[in-house]
């Protein structure tokens, strides 16, 4: 299956190569030029994705333990390896070498075959991702890119459509009341959040004129996208978090309510293929963040000036889109450190009330634009400060819609209630806008530390400014022992 | 099933008029048992999701050959619509009604059996009909009709040729949708009872607000039946389920904690060991 798998972009190459002639025939907006490419540098690149997916892999459950870590003030892996970096190479084998369970009441074709699919959909995206522009490999000048077509950008969508499959296929297969639960919510799931992904992309094809990820990364030679089109952006980042089943969407895998979720009864190489693609596909969607929005493999801006775009060629532009792509994984591991999961309606209230609407309007909005764009003589500047007029004279408008009048009360509403520590015969902590009174033990250390240092400065003479540091550093110490009392 | 019937008729059409090539013609006679398999399993298939895995097969399969007939756009579409949208919309009301096997399969609409068999003959023998008259099956016009990209040529068939056409179905849509919810729209009589409101009315209550004591855990028993002791060494009534007590199936904790009282608090070594056999004192 692995071999199989490996095969999947290569697949997809010889498939889409008709086409590709022809889209690069079109005249408008040359993309990647592919002709000539001959097979073995098809496998080639196919290969190298393969091993560059499955590496990254291991690199990034290293690198999201080992931050999430530093997070919580831990010091995370560090035993095997330098930097416990090996740590996640032992945590595969060991998962190879597991006992692989098969579930009496789970429907066995099914059962089987769910993992195989999450892993091979999460192959296919990478084959249209251009992780830089025409390099010579081996004397043969081609783009740091497996194949490209007029509708890339849909086929990840189609891609990652189908991967949930795997997901939803494992939950009902397993035969058993977890993973059926998360296997449905994994379900409503792709339906709300994947239209608001999609819809969120219809305004970077808008701007940037194609579909093509080659073409959409020509396109953001000026400016990248996420800046005039950061609604846009800030939804695709949402659902995006929401597609790969992250927190704080991690409702299919919830483990305080569900196990685990749809793979709850899988064991051994099945579930580290469910593990696989759920980091596979991290990839895949920051990869497609950083193509669509961050410029691709483009150089940022000072860099992208220095020697007349040198920066922009060659292998060099591998790097800034490893940099771009290691940042969006970088704030996956952040959202997970610090957010906590929804409930589930509110998740859906989320969905369907604010992703999807804003979505819908800011479609308009650009696609309105664009009209103006396309079909007057208004140039760009003009259309730009109208632009900055309505915005400013929306927001001022904003100002006067009175306030909603719980908040309202909350903010004018004054002096709080005075902090009672057993309100209602229970322990509380206060209420916002209510203090704590003053702590008695740390009224007492500051007394203690102003006569310590009090007594040293009648007997060294030291000047005022270090006894000030003294006493701070006395409180501090006061402080922190506090809780241990 | 007399869908992928015909398109191989079709297929080998083309391969005769020496137009498609020998990739295009591999593909397909690799893709479409695949279908004709699948479309089978659809007919016969026992379990609803199998039969709902069938059709993702058979529609993934021919989205694949659309894309080799140079219409990529109709064949990434069709995935995201159809496999991704409204498959996914089929499996998720399956798994929330629960619907399997053991369901009855009595037909409640007479007949539907021998309607459904003529009108699928009926669509057979059409499909065959127009397959076998067709005349010319070389391929014409791909090169103009995908000029300037695939995805262009199609935007401007649909929003030149038939805009009219597309605005209705929009509109349509848009009306099934709202029609949709206005039927089943309820009306709320009640105020909705919310998190907050919840907690107000347990703390209110007066009940215990944390999770009930765990059963009992001694040396010779941490079954369900046994109560935990509190704080005070008295039994704990609520840490033994509802249930069991309603049945009367509970234990008294005398029954594995014989010594309680009689030698006062503390650890009471067990009579016996757990294999019962030796004595311990």
């Amino acid at each position: 299956m692995a071999v199989l798998a490996g095969l999947a972009p290569a697949l997809a190459a010889p498939l889409t190569s008709p086409v590709l002639a022809q889209a690069t025939d079109a005249a408008t907006t040359p993309g990647a030029d592919f002709s000539n490419d001959n097979g073995w540098i098809v496998l080639l690149k196919a290969v190298g994705i393969i091993v560059f997916l499955l590496v990254s892999v291991l690199i990034a459950i290293w690198f999201e333990r080992k931050v999430v870590a530093r997070m919580q003030i831990r010091p995370g892996p560090n035993v095997h390896g330098p930097f416990g970096l090996l740590q996640s190479l032992a945590d595969a084998m060991k998962l190879l070498l597991k006992e692989d369970i098969n579930v009496k009441a789970a429907d066995k074709v099914v059962y089987i075959v769910a993992p195989m699919i999450s892993v091979f959909c999460s192959l296919l995206t990478f084959a249209v991702i251009p992780l830089g522009p025409e390099v010579s490999i081996f004397g043969i000048v081609t783009p740091l890119q497996l194949t490209d077509f007029p509708v890339a950008v849909l086929y990840i969508l189609a891609a990652t459509s189908v991967g949930v499959y795997g997901i939803v296929l494992g939950g009902w297969a397993s035969g058993s009341t977890y993973p059926l639960l998360g296997a449905v919510r994994s379900t409503a799931q792709v339906i709300s959040y994947e239209l608001a992904m999609g819809l969120s992309l219809v305004s970077v094809f808008v701007l940037a004129g194609s579909m093509s990820t080659s073409q959409i990364v020509e396109s953001q030679t000026q400016v990248w996208w996420f800046l005039p089109l950061l609604p846009a952006f800030v939804i695709y980042f949402i659902s995006m978090v929401g597609e790969v089943n992250r927190l704080p969407f991690d409702l299919p895998e919830a483990e305080g309510e569900l196990v685990s979720g749809f793979m709850t009864e899988y064991s051994s190489m099945k579930f580290a293929w469910f593990f696989l693609a759920e980091y596979i596909n991290m990839l895949n969607v920051s990869a497609v963040a950083t193509t669509l929005f961050f410029g691709g493999w483009r150089a940022p801006w000072p860099l992208s000036a220095i020697n007349d775009g040198m920066f922009n060629e060659g292998w060099w532009p591998v790097l800034w889109f490893l940099a771009k792509l290691w940042l969006f994984m970088f704030v996956f591991v952040w959202i997970r450190g610090t957010l906590l999961r929804f409930r589930y309606d509110q998740f859906m209230k989320f969905g369907w009330k604010v992703l999807i609407p804003a979505a819908l309007v800011w479609i308009v909005a650009v696609a309105g634009v664009q009209g103006v764009r396309q079909f007057t003589d208004v140039d760009l500047r003009t259309l730009l400060i109208g632009l900055a007029v309505v915005a400013v004279v929306g927001i001022g408008l904003s100002f006067l819609i009175p306030e909603r009048r719980g908040q309202a009360e909350a903010a004018a509403g004054g002096e709080p209630e005075p902090f009672d520590a057993f309100a209602a015969g229970y322990p509380v902590p206060p209420l916002p806008g209510q203090v704590l009174p003053p702590s008695p033990r740390r009224l007492r250390a500051q007394a203690q530390g102003a006569q310590a240092s009090g007594a040293t400065a009648t007997i060294e003479g030291s000047p005022r400014v270090t006894d000030d540091e003294q006493t701070d550093d006395q409180v501090a110490d006061g402080e922190e022992g506090m809780p241990r009392g | 099933m007399t869908t992928p019937l015909g398109l191989a008729a079709v297929a080998t059409g083309l391969a005769e008029t020496g137009r498609t090539s020998g990739g295009e013609a591999t593909l397909f006679w690799f893709i479409a048992p695949v279908m004709v398999i699948a479309a089978l399993g659809l007919l016969f298939a026992r379990k609803t999701v199998h039969a709902a895995m069938s059709v993702v097969l058979v529609m993934i399969s021919l989205a694949i050959l659309y894309v080799a007939q140079e219409a990529p756009f109709l064949g990434v579409v069709q995935v995201i619509v159809y496999t991704g949208a409204v498959m996914m919309l089929f499996l998720f009301v399956l798994m929330l009604v629960g619907v399997d096997s053991s369901d009855s399969l009595v037909e409640t609409i007479r007949g539907q059996r021998w309607i459904g068999a003529l009108l699928g003959l009926g669509l057979g023998a059409v499909l065959v009909g127009v397959v076998l008259t067709a005349a010319d099956l070389a391929p014409a016009g791909l090169v103009e009709a995908n000029a300037d990209s695939n995805p262009v040529g199609v935007a401007r068939v649909i929003f030149s040729d038939y805009v009219f056409a597309l605005e209705v179905v929009g509109t349509l849509l848009v009306v099934a949708a709202l029609g949709a919810l206005v039927l089943t729209h309820r009306q709320r009589l009640t105020r909705q009872v919310g998190q907050k409101e919840r907690a107000d009315a347990r703390i209110a209550a007066g009940t215990v607000l944390t999770p009930l004591p765990a059963p009992g855990v001694y040396a010779r028993s941490n079954a369900m039946d046994v109560p935990a002791l509190g704080p005070d060494g008295r039994p704990l009534e609520s840490s033994v389920p509802r249930v069991l007590r309603i049945r009367g199936q509970e234990r008294s904790v005398a029954e594995v904690h014989a010594e309680i009282g009689a030698e006062g608090v503390g650890s009471t070594p067990p009579e016996r060991s757990i294999t019962g056999e030796e004595e311990v004192r």
